[in-house]
């Protein structure tokens, strides 16, 4: 018999819950009803202004339609509101007089507008913006009278303003304060858009007290409390929301400002559950579509009896949506005293920026005409990142850091359908637009599975990002603060990385029992990341587990499109025999080899060869004294090294040399992502050393040490460390900056991003001015190596994991 | 029924891995999953053929090692909103032994 689910509440949040809810496998055990008080079925309610706007059309923006509700089994119940909830006799009632029973309850009643109380307000033509019946009458009212008023200058008020002006009316916004959508912008970005929508025809009354609203039957004017007064045919009460609660009130249930619900959106009636607009949690209401996603996610989890998973609140960010104007706003806009702002203005440009910092954090972001940035700041606001090391330049947006992602200026709304967006898997704008507008999506984990967006090499991800924010407004449901592994758990990599410390963790069993993980063997994503985990921290214990790593790193080699893997014998520092490369050559005649390659990291890659004779060409390679060039694993690469003094003119240090030792120190290190090297012999560079993870350039007086350069998707130039004057101190810096890289990036993260994300001030705390911790971090690099440095190719040539490289034949 | 033919001993398949039968048809995929159930697949993913024994296994699926296309090994169909499916092969564990079922896939096939 299974259990009964009631929703009260047809909309965004509620829907969601329940899309939420049959995603988990638990999902069947319930049967579902839901009442909703309009006739339509759950549409995008923040799309109520393109709607208006005459940009979409009602079809658009529905969300679930009927068809959705009868294949989920779901009984809709639509224009019949919910009247009473009979608590002891767990049931509801509804205007049409229907009774059902509930095992669980679930209430989103959402909002209603606030209507200001004052004489007249309820003559005909003086509504709320809430729904597609306001919508539907603010349109007949266009076609046939000319002035409209929306008192309110909020985001809902300016939205309709424009709305009712591209509907040709002739509109005046009367706001109560001098500042425009005071809630979302400081002072000069509110001028702004002042006067951006006053060139657009919109007028405005500021600092003006609604007294009343004049008219016969119908509304003719608003008077306002200095006694002046103004014609109006329409009046749009856009002066914000009041969660609905009257019906959970009435039952008893505990309310506030909103239904009172703890962290697992429980009320006080532990049957009863609450989501949306007109919940209050931890003293907080919330009027935005992403929090109440957050929301969904958590209620579903324990409506599915699965107990984990707590909502703890939302950081939330703004749009408006207004064709033509850009703005953007996130957290603490308003300094408070101590905190320090940064501003860029440009009056002629019309663009307006200004990040409030408190302890080199982001903790408040306001942004007009220029918005291409404000998920980059966003993103660092809610991770609380340290933007010490970029903030004489972080104005100027996330292009100017050389961590592109952006590409210079592209601004996403002026992009045309065609823009390719995500080169690796070749999906252009319209499709995503398209994917997220016809499939309602509002992640970017949506869009990724949806168009392959940002699925493979991740660097357009700040694009389709931008895309979806642009596309569905606020109703982006950014990713939380608090980045889960992969979903298969809750838990952040901080999370896993911590506890394996904490709590000595040494297996992956004990891994997946003591943090609850809700597949049994973990996915393709997260096995490898708590396989490399527990090798970094437990080097002398752990036992490597093949299963959980990708197959170039099972298999010692680089699997190509047609099945057969690339191989790369080790030369240290770049250096070779003419007896080394005869063997390579022999090898290569051997086994048929069809191509050879020199690597980027001066190495040489033969392609082609079969999986089975894998053993068999490292047991050539072996015997003639190479060992694996690990350029297949998320390990340390290659040291990428220049001609150095012993030949150039200009060398000054034995650059080749130097590459040789720091290869032999750091060979067989697995690492969160692939790691490399360069040693060049003068400022001239020719090893490229300053795009590098750890790249060293030789001076006069010793050696500059550079780290946390990428010349991959997002080129980056690395950062300086320190200079250091010896050879012997080199390789320590170098063991003590690769460990503590080892130690606390996370799983498939580069040092770029990594130094970006805990600071350069933090890596030269621990490595230039802690002489202790550094000798330390050394220390446990050499210890790991003890166990990293024996050579996979020759352990496998001489038999080892046979079965991996040997396939069955049978004669059918 | 077809003849249920004797392949390999289950001990020689790595748990949560996999081991490619060559037959004279085309290369199969037997994977092994931690409660020791055993999937027979054909060994190209049908996204872009990619060789499924190389993925890495979860649950009763596993991953491309090319793409990331997700395989549930009980269907061959493709999960998430991916679609596609690859033929699978009734399989069976008596007495250790891993037996295959290869002519009744074909006729399905």
């Amino acid at each position: 018999m299974k259990e009964k689910l009631v929703l009260i509440g047809n909309g965004m949040a509620g829907i969601r819950t329940l899309e939420e809810l049959f995603k988990l496998e638990e999902a069947d055990k319930y049967e579902i009803t839901v009442f909703g008080d309009e006739p339509h079925p759950n549409y995008n309610r923040i799309m109520l202004s393109p709607v208006l706007a005459g940009e979409k059309t009602i079809d658009d923006i529905i969300l679930n339609s009927h068809e959705w509700y009868a294949e989920n089994g779901i009984t809709l119940h639509t224009g019949d509101p919910v009247v009473e909830i009979d608590r002891v006799g767990r049931q509801v009632k509804s205007t049409a007089g229907k009774s059902v029973a509930y095992d669980r309850l679930l209430i989103a009643t959402g909002s209603t507008p606030f209507i200001i109380p004052v004489p007249g307000a309820d003559l005909d033509g003086v509504i709320g913006f809430r729904d597609i019946k306001d919508v539907e009458i603010m349109l007949e009212t266009a076609s046939n009278y000319k002035k409209a008023v929306v008192i309110g200058g909020g985001l809902l008020g300016l939205e309709a303003a424009n709305g009712l002006m591209k509907n040709g009316m002739d509109v005046t916004v009367v706001h109560l304060m001098d500042i425009l959508m005071e809630r979302q912008l400081d002072k000069p970005a509110a001028n702004l858009l002042k006067a951006s929508l006053e060139q657009k025809g919109m007028k405005f009354l500021m600092e003006a007290q609604t007294a009343e609203i004049i008219g016969g039957d119908r509304v003719t004017g608003v008077k306002f409390a200095d006694g002046s007064n103004i014609d109006a045919d329409l009046v749009v009460m856009a002066v914000g929301i009041r969660p609905s609660f009257a019906l959970a009130e009435q039952a008893g249930i505990h309310c506030e400002r909103g239904i009172v619900v703890n962290d697992t959106m429980q009320t006080f009636d532990p049957k009863i559950y609450a989501v949306g607009e007109c919940v209050q949690h931890r003293g907080n209401c919330y009027g935005l579509v992403a929090p109440l996603f957050e929301q969904a996610k958590v209620c579903a989890n324990h409506l599915a009896h699965l107990g984990y998973g707590r909502y703890e609140g939302s950081v939330t960010s703004t749009k408006l949506k207004v064709t033509g104007i850009d703005l953007f706003s996130a957290g603490e806009f308003n300094e408070e005293e101590g905190d320090e702002t940064l501003v860029m203005q440009d009056p002629a440009q019309g663009v307006y920026k200004k990040l409030v910092i408190r302890d080199n954090q982001i903790k408040g972001a306001v942004m007009y005409g220029d918005t291409m940035d404000g998920t980059w700041y966003f993103q660092m606001l809610r991770e609380g990142t340290d933007i010490s090391a970029f903030r004489s330049t972080i104005l100027f947006g996330q292009h100017d850091l050389g961590d592109a992602g952006h590409g210079d200026g592209a601004r996403v709304a002026n992009l045309s359908d065609d823009a390719e967006i995500c080169g690796c898997n070749g999906v252009c704008k319209g499709d995503i637009v398209n994917a997220i507008t016809t499939q309602g999506l509002f992640t970017l984990d949506e869009v990724r599975a949806h168009t392959k967006a940002s699925a493979s090499c991740g660097s357009c991800t700040g694009l389709v990002e931008s895309i979806l924010a642009s596309t569905v407004g606020e109703g982006y449901s950014a990713a939380p603060s608090k980045k889960p592994m992969c979903s298969c758990t809750e838990h952040s990599h901080d999370d896993v990385i911590g506890v394996i410390n904490k709590e000595a963790l040494k297996s992956m069993r004990q891994l997946f029992d003591y943090l609850n993980w809700k597949t049994p063997d973990g996915c393709a994503s997260c096995r490898p990341a708590l396989n490399y985990y527990l090798l970094a921290r437990w080097p002398e214990e752990y036992q490597d587990d093949a299963q959980s790593r990708f197959i170039n790193e099972r298999a010692h080699g680089n699997i190509q499109k047609d099945g057969t893997y690339s191989v790369v014998p080790r030369m240290f520092g770049g250096l070779c025999t003419p007896k080394d490369l005869r063997t390579i050559a022999d090898v290569c005649d051997k086994f048929d080899v069809p191509e050879m390659k020199v690597t980027g990291g001066q190495r040489i890659d033969l392609f082609g060869v079969k999986k089975e004779d894998l053993p068999l060409v490292w047991k050539d390679l072996s015997d003639a004294g190479f060992v694996s060039g690990h350029a297949y694993g998320k390990a340390m690469r290659t040291v990428k090294t220049c001609a150095g003094k012993t030949w150039c003119r200009f060398g000054t240090q034995n650059s080749t040399g130097l590459g040789v030792k720091l290869e032999e120190l750091t060979w067989g290190s697995w690492m969160p992502h692939k790691f490399k090297l360069a040693v060049s012999g003068c400022p001239r560079n020719c090893a490229e050393a300053t795009i590098k993870d750890f790249g060293v350039v030789c001076v006069d007086s010793g050696y500059e040490l550079h780290v946390g350069g990428n010349g991959g998707i997002k080129v980056r130039v690395t950062d300086l460390l320190c200079r250091v004057e010896t050879e012997e101190e080199v390789l320590e810096y170098c063991g003590a900056f690769t460990q503590l890289y080892r130690e606390e990036a996370h799983y498939l993260e580069r040092t770029a991003p990594w130094v970006e994300r805990v600071g350069l001030s933090h890596i030269k705390q621990c490595i230039v001015e802690d002489e202790v911790g550094r000798k330390a971090l050394n220390e446990r690099f050499k210890i790991g190596q003890q166990y990293a440095q024996i050579d996979p190719w020759k352990a496998r040539a001489d038999g080892a994991h046979a079965n991996e490289f040997t396939p069955i034949e049978l004669a059918v | 029924m077809s003849e249920w033919i004797e392949v390999i001993e289950l001990t020689q398949i790595p748990v949560l891995g996999s081991r490619v039968i060559k037959t004279q048809e085309r290369d199969i995929a037997v994977f092994r999953g931690s409660d020791d159930q055993v999937y027979a697949i054909r060994d190209a993913c049908p996204h872009k053929n990619g060789p499924l024994s190389q993925g890495i296994m979860h649950g009763s699926s596993v991953t491309c090692p090319l793409h990331n296309w997700k395989i549930d090994l009980n269907s061959g169909e493709a999960l998430g909103p991916d679609e596609g499916c690859a033929n699978v092969f009734p399989a069976r564990v008596e007495d250790g032994l891993v037996y295959l079922q290869l002519k009744s896939a074909e006729a399905v096939a």
